[in-house]
């Protein structure tokens, strides 16, 4: 053992509970004996409680918070200190009043959130949101006398920012997807010798369903999320606030260039995400040796204007579903750097899940119109 | 870079002797809750049109949450706000607080400029909004007003690559944009060297007395209160034994002489107070 490493023993001595320190009472060495100088100090409460720092060797804040807080655990007002130097005197009566061994009563835990709390947390943020969409129309309907607020270069720049830059993601991961569908596709049709109506179910797939899908995710985890965040730094920084004191309206300025650079932006992006994933499905084709007319021609069989419109259109409510999520949720962001991470994962998570749901809907909507 | 120096001094600032005239800005009884905690309540004072008029206090006691319901951005529990002769308070406030924000200029404590667009572009952009100037003159307008506040070297910097002090002066001229008759700024010389703090200052003098505006300015630093305030409230949290609100208001420096109050003379001389 160390020379300086701190000690502790105990024994009743007379009227008091001795505790007997050696070594360096500094951090490391009241880490050392803090459990065993407080199981110590609970003994004998009935009787006062000393120290004898005689052996102690070197004494810092650690050390003198160790000794108050040994002594509150004890129930002593006070504690006689034997060996003490007028600095470890200093120290131990500081550490007694500062450490506010005197606390006040604790609060009572928060209660556990009922269902009625959850209920009303989600009515809260449904109202919210409807709010936001109803806040959206206005600044859109009152557009034409703030024509000055839009300022154009802002909006290319978001459609560059989520759009063009996104544009070799969009087609690396829709060409993979192709090439994916096709190959675990074509083994079991293989068998039925119906390998060619791949091209089908692949373009079909693609162009009605998982195109806009696809594309809506990757805005949302790309641009719905830099939104969020952008916009969170803004109020962050008060740069909201002073827009807002200048009289320019920040559902104006911010939220509409963004919600009108996604709807311009997605229909590209899906488009650009199909034709990648037809390229991908007629890479495996034609290792499966068909020509590129054949599957051009079963494509342009399958596909049908309609599934490719609807498709679109889908992609651009998408794309404001997802812009939309993702500057509400900035604009929701609460104090310090934590609400900015918080409101690009609100944002990236609503995103998702709103293209799912709005994909639903359109799958029953578009089975009642028979498209 | 170096951070260039504000214009050139006043010898000695010249105080605007508190005038008989109608207020630019009347608050009567204004309070503010959050939750259950009231954080002030029955604060009155009137601003007369040219003062340099201080909101101080210590940490905490709402100096900023009462100027942001002066600014319009936090609607008060209770009581009634008039700035520029529309009141913001109560209703068809939505429209008075519309028309006011063409009356006032913000500074706020960060400067908050844009981070997408230069010095120059933060200046123009309330003149690009509202006003029907050609594009050259709007520039040259922003540029005039860099070089009030002692920038016009740095009109093509971006917020990110000034300093502190230069962001807090780039706010000014931003709030000045539109040559506004009422110029708030919240703790101008907060975080700044005393050079640095003691150039805005003189600023402030000098563009009160160049423009005739009206300055509302939140700060707890001593120096710059008794350097550029006619006036000032104090606000305190232990003003009421529920709340925080108004202890003190005049002249700082005869505050700092005379006043018997122990917070104020606490503020000013900076005594310990007994807890």
């Amino acid at each position: 053992m160390a020379a300086s490493e701190a000690t502790v023993t105990a024994a009743q001595i007379g009227p008091a509970q001795v505790l007997t320190f050696a070594g360096r009472l500094d951090a490391a060495g009241a880490a050392r004996v803090w459990d065993a100088a407080h199981a110590a100090a609970r003994q004998n409460a009935a009787i006062g409680i000393a120290f004898d720092l005689t052996s102690v060797s070197f004494l810092d804040l650690a050390g003198a918070t160790l000794l108050a807080s040994v002594q509150a655990a004890h129930g002593a007002a006070t504690a006689d200190l034997r060996g003490a130097s007028d600095r470890t005197r200093a120290l131990f009566a500081r550490a007694c009043e500062a450490g506010g061994y005197a606390r006040p009563p604790k609060r009572p835990p928060p209660p556990d959130a009922t269902m009625r709390d959850v209920c009303g947390a989600a009515l809260t943020a449904l109202t919210g949101g409807v709010a936001f969409l109803g806040e959206v129309a206005v600044a859109t309907v009152r557009l034409p006398g703030r024509r000055r607020m839009l300022r154009m270069q802002d909006l290319l720049r978001y459609a560059d920012q989520a759009g063009v830059r996104s544009l070799p993601l969009v087609a690396l991961l829709g060409y993979l997807m192709g090439l994916i569908l096709a190959f675990q596709s074509a083994i079991p049709l293989r068998r039925f010798g119906a390998d060619l109506f791949v091209a089908n179910l692949v373009a079909i797939s693609l162009i009605r369903e998982l195109g806009p899908l696809l594309a809506s995710v990757i805005l949302a985890g790309r641009t719905g999320s830099a939104f969020a965040a952008e916009i969170g730094t803004m109020k962050v920084n008060e740069e909201v606030d002073a827009m807002t004191t200048m009289g320019l309206d920040p559902m104006t300025m911010l939220v509409l260039p963004r919600l009108a650079a996604a709807m311009l932006v997605m229909p590209v992006m899906t488009l650009a995400l199909e034709l990648a994933g037809l390229a991908g499905m007629a890479t495996v084709m034609s290792a499966f040796n068909f020509p590129l007319v054949a599957i051009l021609r079963q494509v342009q069989g399958a596909v049908t204007a309609v599934d490719l419109l609807g498709g679109l259109f889908k992609a651009i409510c998408f794309g404001s579903a997802v812009a939309a999520i993702g500057c509400r949720a900035g604009l929701a962001t609460g104090v310090g750097p934590r609400a900015v991470g918080l409101s690009a994962t609100a944002a990236v998570v609503g995103g998702i899940v709103s293209t799912i749901l709005l994909d639903g809907v359109f799958a029953l909507l578009f089975y009642r119109l028979g498209l | 870079m170096t951070e260039p120096r504000p214009p050139a001094a006043a010898p000695a600032p010249v105080r605007a002797p508190v005038r008989a005239v109608a207020p630019i800005i009347t608050v009567d009884g204004v309070a503010q809750r959050f939750g259950s905690r009231t954080i002030f309540r029955d604060v009155s004072f009137a601003v007369a049109p040219g003062e340099v008029f201080v909101i101080l206090g210590g940490s905490g006691c709402g100096k900023s949450t009462l100027m942001k319901q002066l600014i319009g951005l936090l609607p008060p529990t209770a009581g009634r706000i008039v700035v520029a002769g529309r009141t913001i308070t109560g209703p068809g406030a939505d429209a008075a607080l519309q028309a006011m924000r063409r009356s006032i200029g913000v500074m706020f404590q960060s400067g908050a400029l844009f981070g997408s667009m230069t010095l120059l572009e933060n200046v123009m952009l309330p003149l690009e909004v509202f006003t029907d100037l050609p594009h050259a003159a709007r520039e040259e307008v922003a540029r005039v007003k860099l070089g009030l506040v002692g920038l016009a070297d740095a009109a093509g910097l971006m917020p990110a690559e000034i300093s502190g002090g230069m962001a807090k002066r780039a706010g000014i001229a931003r709030a000045m944009a539109l040559d506004p008759p009422i110029l708030f700024l919240d703790e101008p010389s907060a975080g700044l060297d005393p050079i640095t703090s003691a150039g805005l200052d003189r600023l402030i003098l000098d563009l009160r007395t160049d423009l005739g505006a009206t300055f509302v300015v939140v700060t707890h630093e001593l120096q710059s209160i008794l350097a550029i305030a006619d006036r000032c409230i104090m606000l305190d949290r232990g003003a009421f034994p529920d709340a925080g609100g108004m202890i003190a208001t005049g002249d700082p420096r005869r505050l700092r002489e005379e006043s018997t109050q122990p917070i104020v003379r606490a503020f000013f001389h900076r005594e310990m107070v007994a807890a």
